[in-house]
């Protein structure tokens, strides 16, 4: 590791009489502060990943030294990943989130997308408003609609099942109008213009034209969708709580426990289980995350 | 094929004068059309899951209702059983606004000065933006589980790291006292997209402020109060709104940690261990799914939800009037 500074500006130099001593301080200040930084950093890196590194390896102890102070495994039990599976119906559970993950997101690029092109590339009365109305919606505590919205789900007899939680994404999800419109906009508008003249519809502009160039916008939409439903607890309690055979993986864990009260050690390994996925996801997609957090807060 | 049948439709002579009128009407009407059809999925569902249930829960809330039989009129009844009656109202309420101050301004500093670490990193601060966020990601519910662990009183690391101070840890999860101060430090763990955030903006700050700055003699800290600060405010108001609006919605993280530290065997979010330790951790949200959909108050829960929407409703008009200010949302 090199501890220069970055190459300095190179004003014209003023004749100043220095003494070495004083550089050499500002030098050994510069190394001091490049320590200090380096090592803050590592002591909050520790204090993130730490609690992922204990869970994974309490994950892998016995049942008896899960329920010790020991950090360390003494032996490494890799079939409690698989006895995970024996205990609990994790591999229903892990469809029923797929399938709720999976179909939200779809259905949500269906519908959002044409929404947030209209919100950021076509000019009209009310635009503007109704994207404030995007953003209301959007900060809607769930819990504010969930009685008007059960009896409308229990009337046409879907509560029990994920379709009250997928269905609502074919009309659009409001974040994810909203975090696309972010992307859309900033694709210079100059490229519609030109289009246009050549008298392209507007759908043939969205999909010849938008659509290439929004591939990492629509890529941070959909991952953040898929990631939401994917943590989502509070919908499918609301909906599918009585039904075991429609639990998500979320659900599935949170109960976990309950039923294997001293086996700490499987507690962990589902834990491990449930974010390895999301985990993989980030790895494979760490720039379209980034990215779209970025557009989330900031960009206007 | 096609080709041709059209040729053949169009008679030779129909080029200039219907032509020249219409393309401005037509054009305007498509236009308009265009819009009704793009926007046509949002306008639906901002009607029927926004303003239908936004009206019906008003309206529920002003009878008893009780999912089976039809509601009666109840008038304002369940607001002044609300504030005047229900024991556990305002235990449920300061519960919410304790985690949501303490969420906002843990998130929101603790982002800051993550933040602020990765700018002064060169060339690793990749590595240690990809560590610092992964958290961020992570299920709540395994998130809550991993940390009614790891806050274990006897075996978990954290207080086995504060014995090694000689300081004896707290109970955490299972001390009304410490409940909360633990779901505190779980949103901690969590602030990774906050300091995304942050760290985007902070990066947007011209480097030359700093360097005249520095060349006028201006400390770290007169550099960060004159210079960073006004340049990340608005930044900083919208994650400091977004926080409290999260805040105001809390409940995963609270009900599993509940269920979970309270050992019971029944499934997280039942009445059992709801708001375990000692109603400590039972938020506003909590206690209006307890009353709705395990005592089948509909009636009450949505005049609570109609409360919970009026004081979100003032934090999205302060976020949506600061969005404006800055100009988001504007013709671009």
């Amino acid at each position: 590791m090199s501890v220069l500074e970055a190459p300095r500006s190179t004003a014209p130099k003023l004749p100043k009489l220095r003494k070495p001593a004083k550089l050499k301080s500002l030098r050994q200040q510069n190394t001091l502060a490049w320590i200090g930084n380096h090592a803050i950093a590592i002591v909050l890196a520790i204090g993130f990943i730490g609690p992922i590194l204990f869970i994974v390896l309490t994950a892998l102890m016995s049942d008896q030294q899960a329920l010790t102070k020991n950090l360390w495994p003494t032996s490494w039990h890799w079939e409690n990943f698989a006895e995970v599976f024996e205990k609990a119906p994790m591999l229903a559970y892990f469809g029923n989130s797929l399938l709720y993950a999976g179909l939200a997101t779809a259905f949500m690029l269906i519908s959002s997308v044409p929404v947030a092109y209209a919100l950021s590339r076509l000019k009209w009365r009310g635009r503007n408003t109704m994207f404030y109305l995007v953003i209301v919606a959007m900060l809607l505590p769930p819990q504010v609609i969930a009685v008007p919205m059960y009896v409308v789900w229990a009337k046409m007899g879907l509560t029990g099942t994920l379709w009250p939680l997928i269905l609502p994404n074919l009309l659009g999800d409001a974040f994810s109008i909203f975090l696309l419109r972010q992307f859309l906009i900033t694709i210079p508008q100059s490229y519609s213009d030109s289009a246009r003249v050549d008298g392209a519809s507007e759908l043939s502009i969205l999909f010849r034209v938008i659509l290439p160039m929004a591939k990492p916008g629509i890529a941070a939409a959909a991952l953040f969708s898929f990631l939401n439903t994917w943590n989502d607890y509070f919908g499918p309690l609301l909906y599918t709580g009585e039904n075991q055979g429609n639990w998500t993986l979320s659900l599935g864990l949170a109960s976990f426990r309950g039923v294997h009260q001293v086996q700490w050690n499987l507690t962990m390994a589902a834990t491990v289980l449930v974010m390895l996925p999301v985990i993989i996801l980030f790895f494979l997609a760490q720039k379209q995350f980034i990215e779209g957090i970025k557009f989330s807060g900031v960009k206007g | 094929m096609a080709t041709l049948t059209e040729a053949a439709k169009q008679p030779p002579s129909a080029v200039a004068l219907p032509v020249r009128k219409q393309p401005k009407n037509n054009s305007k009407a498509r236009r308009r059309l265009t819009v009704v059809a793009f926007m046509a999925p949002w306008i639906l569902g901002l009607s029927i899951f926004f303003l239908y249930p936004l009206l019906t829960t008003a309206y529920y809330s002003l009878t008893n209702f009780d999912l089976i039989n039809d509601p009666t009129w109840a008038g304002f009844n369940n607001f002044s059983y609300m504030f005047s009656k229900d024991p556990l109202i305002w235990k449920a309420i300061g519960n919410t606004v304790w985690l949501t101050i303490a969420i906002t301004v843990g998130r929101v500093g603790f982002g800051l000065v993550t933040a602020i670490v990765l700018t002064k990193l060169k060339r690793a601060s990749g590595v240690f933006r990809t560590l610092f966020y992964l958290p961020a990601l992570a299920p709540p519910v395994a998130a809550a589980l991993a940390f009614v662990f790891i806050l274990n009183p006897s075996t978990g690391p954290l207080n086995q790291f504060l014995g090694l101070f000689g300081i004896q840890g707290p109970l955490w999860f299972n001390d009304p006292a410490f409940a909360k101060p633990a779901l505190t430090v779980m949103a901690l763990w969590t602030s990774g997209t906050v300091m995304v955030i942050l760290l985007a903006s902070l990066l947007d700050v011209p480097g030359e402020l700093y360097e005249a700055a520095g060349l006028d003699g201006a400390s770290a800290w007169q550099q960060f109060r004159h210079i960073t600060l006004p340049s990340i405010a608005p930044v900083l108001t919208f994650a400091v709104v977004n926080s409290i609006i999260v805040g105001l919605q809390f409940f995963t993280e609270a009900v599993v940690a509940g269920s979970v530290a309270s050992g019971s065997s029944a499934v997280a979010g039942s009445s059992l261990s709801i708001g375990y330790p000692d109603n400590s951790t039972m938020t506003f949200p909590m206690w209006l799914y307890e009353q709705g959909f395990h005592q089948f108050h509909m009636g009450y829960a949505s005049a609570m939800a109609i409360a919970l929407f009026l004081v979100s409703a003032i934090f999205t008009i302060i976020l949506v009037r600061r969005m404006r200010s800055a100009g988001i949302g504007e013709e671009a």
